[in-house]
């Protein structure tokens, strides 16, 4: 037994067993009974074991299938893009303008006080607020700033990213705050000695070293929103949908082959943007 | 892989539970109490104090899950073992009824059979009346036997569900803000209501509204409204999808609390909408109105059903449940709140003459209306809105249905919410 156990390989092996078999079990195992479903055939009750693409056939074949996905796409893309330029601001801020350390976790620990509550309950208080009558409404036509109640504000695509960029800008602060702090200040203070103004420095500087940062919260985001469902359906009073709408839909329905060939195409087409990702920035050697 | 079937899961589940079921023996009084029957369905009549009740005047024990409807049709359709009894609706019930999962109702062993209304057994709510379109109640409220999973027209003696709760909808509206009378359904499409109007995202109760819409319209008139051909679906489903990308609608509702919502903050000032819905908003002190519209109502049913696998002292407790429940104290509480009960005559000994004239009859309040839970409806000299169960009940245009073209249906359904 010892003799087993000092061989390296069989040593290596075991200890990577209970990952293995965790990840195998909890994540592997999942996919593949999805991906094994999307081609099984229902009825309105049953499920039935069989080989076929009719579910792909009619997702594929559907012309609201690419307006889903657009749809979804539009949604992810606007909120990565203000998420990161308000994640990548605030972290900016508490990194370099934040001088002392107490107050650098002072100011970062009140960035993740609304993540005390729930997340449906964050979003759901954006209703009264934005309402025909809500707060938003009366205090602008109080001000005198516009006569009738704004429509746009509540059950509208705004709303979906308002709550949207609400609920994940955190999601973008922590890992480029992460990666600015190690960012070597004396590097700064030598582009400042050799005359670099502060855009340049910004440019020239704190993104390139932050990127890796900012790539783990551009993968957090668009994973979030992209695999959401509950946000558009309450933010836009159930009249848009995206991916996650769809399979809830099929769900409620039974329909769970259907529902697994969408869910595959979803799991795929977040792959593939990763992988797309991944091709700029070389997260393992940069961490 | 494939060879994992849920189906053949169930039927281990079922062998187990029919396997701890028979044995229990048959001494009535003394195990009654430790008796629990399951109970599921839809949120309108799974209500804790009927619970309370039971365990009062029967001494057993009913545990209530509510669920929406799409979930409970799932439920009836695929789990029969997780559930001792259906309370669902009569379209529901044309759709888990083939399955098997429940079984027929001996309709000699129901007290006051003779007494439930004519809707439930032979069509008629008079012997005038006409039947209306849709899956009327009484077309799948019987089998040909006990083990019948057929439904036959006739009064056979084997009923699928007990009656037990039903009502018409119409379109909830906010008179305040409307500011004028609304009398037709295609009302919900006038551009005047433009962001203001909202339809429930249930796709097998809001293509009856919105086929109710389109005959208000002028568009089209249906043979059958509760049984659609394709091209009927998509001139419905096309109609509203248009109004939807001129912004006619504010929001889709899918549950109750939301469609309360949408009315009491002034989202919306017309939608499809539940009695209870405009009793919540009522009771917030917000002036709602469940409109009578001359197209007629929208109606639904509901029932009991016994899960197939319940036997024994089990199945004799829900028999004795069915017969307290018709007896009276449920159909009252159930009629207080804008429901009507399948034996009304039984309710009435459990209303005061106030509530049974303003309910039932259609008559003045003589005095404050108050809800169940105490909250006020109506003030003295007030009339329910739709008059009395004969004028409401006898103006049924259509009952919630499902179509041999569902499934089209559904799919339509969700290219509409995707639009």
């Amino acid at each position: 037994m010892e003799k087993l156990l000092r061989n390296k390989a069989i040593s290596g092996w075991l200890m990577a067993a209970p990952l293995t078999l965790v990840l195998a079990f909890f994540l592997v195992l999942p996919i593949v009974l999805i991906v094994v479903v999307s081609f099984w055939r229902a009825t309105e009750f049953s499920i039935i074991p069989a080989f076929v693409w009719e579910n792909y056939e009619f997702l594929f074949g559907s012309s609201v299938t690419y307006q889903v996905f657009l749809n979804t796409f539009k949604y992810a893309a606007i909120t990565w893009a203000l998420t990161l330029v308000i994640g990548f601001t605030v972290a900016y801020f508490l990194a370099f303008h934040v001088r002392t350390q107490t107050w650098q976790i002072a100011l970062f620990l009140l960035c993740t006080i609304p993540f005390w509550t729930s997340n449906i309950i964050r979003m759901i208080s954006w209703i009264p607020f934005l309402g025909r009558n809500g707060i938003a409404n009366s205090t602008l036509i109080s001000w005198g700033v516009i006569d009738e109640p704004l429509e746009w504000l509540l059950f509208s695509d705004f709303a979906v990213i308002l709550a949207f960029v609400h609920l994940y800008t955190l999601f973008m602060v922590v890992p480029i705050f992460n990666t600015m702090m190690r960012i070597d200040k004396s590097l700064i203070e030598a582009a400042r000695d050799a005359g670099a103004s502060g855009v340049q420095i910004l440019w020239n500087v704190i993104i390139p070293l932050t990127k890796p940062g900012i790539m783990i919260g551009t993968i957090f985001v668009v994973t979030l929103v992209m695999g959401d469902f509950i946000t558009v359906r309450f933010m836009s009073g159930s009249q848009s949908a995206n991916v996650g709408r769809l399979i809830s839909n099929d769900i409620a329905l039974l329909a769970y082959p259907s529902a697994a060939a969408t869910a595959v195409v979803l799991l795929l087409t977040v792959l593939i943007v990763i992988g797309i990702l991944l091709r700029f920035v070389d997260i393992r050697r940069e961490l | 892989m494939t060879k994992v079937n849920r189906r053949t899961l169930l039927a281990g589940g079922a062998a187990a539970a029919a396997g701890t079921t028979l044995g229990a023996p048959m001494i009535w009084a003394q195990n009654i109490k430790d008796v629990t029957l399951r109970q599921f369905g839809t949120g309108v009549s799974n209500l804790n104090e009927v619970a309370q009740k039971v365990k009062e005047d029967l001494g057993f024990t009913l545990e209530m899950t509510a669920l929406d409807s799409d979930s409970v049709t799932q439920r009836a359709a695929t789990q029969p073992n997780s559930f001792d009894i259906a309370d669902i609706e009569y379209w529901i019930c044309k759709k888990v009824w083939p399955t098997g999962n429940l079984q027929p109702m001996d309709t000699s062993k129901i007290k006051n059979y003779d007494k439930i209304v004519g809707i439930f057994r032979n069509g008629l709510l008079t012997p005038e009346s006409t039947i209306a379109q849709g899956t009327a109640p009484h077309t799948v409220g019987f089998t040909s036997g006990p083990e019948g999973t057929d439904f036959v027209a006739e009064e056979s003696g084997w009923m699928t569900l007990i009656p037990t709760i039903y009502n018409a909808d119409t379109l909830g509206i906010r008179p305040d803000l409307i500011n004028r009378p609304i009398s037709n359904w295609h009302e919900l499409l006038n551009p005047e209501f433009k962001g203001k109007a909202s339809i429930l995202d249930i796709s097998s109760i809001g293509i009856m509204d919105m086929a109710m819409v389109v005959e208000s319209m002028g568009e089209y008139t249906y043979p059958d409204k509760g049984n659609m051909t394709k091209e009927e679906i998509d001139l419905t489903i096309g109609i509203f999808t248009e109004a939807k990308k001129n912004g006619q609608f504010r929001a889709f509702w899918k549950s109750f609390d939301e469609s309360v919502n949408l009315m009491a903050s002034g989202e919306v000032v017309i939608q499809s909408m539940w009695s209870p819905a405009i009793t919540a908003v009522k009771s917030k002190g917000i002036p709602c109105v469940y409109q009578p519209l001359e197209e007629g109502y929208r109606s639904w049913g509901g029932g009991i059903g016994l899960s197939a696998s319940l036997t024994g002292l089990e199945r004799d407790a829900a028999y004795e449940y069915i017969n307290w429940y018709l007896d009276g104290w449920v159909g009252g509480f159930l009629m207080r709140q804008g429901y009507y009960s399948a034996v009304p005559e039984t309710s009435k000994n459990y209303m005061s003459e106030n509530e049974w004239g303003y309910w039932f009859e259609g008559k003045e309040a003589t005095d404050t209306i108050t809800s169940p839970f105490g909250d006020p409806l109506a003030n003295a000299g007030e009339v329910r809105d739709g008059g009395s169960f004969y004028d409401r009940m006898g103006s049924v245009a259509c009952w919630n249905a499902v179509m041999d073209e569902n499934q089209y249906m559904v799919r339509k359904w969700n290219e509409f919410i995707a639009a």
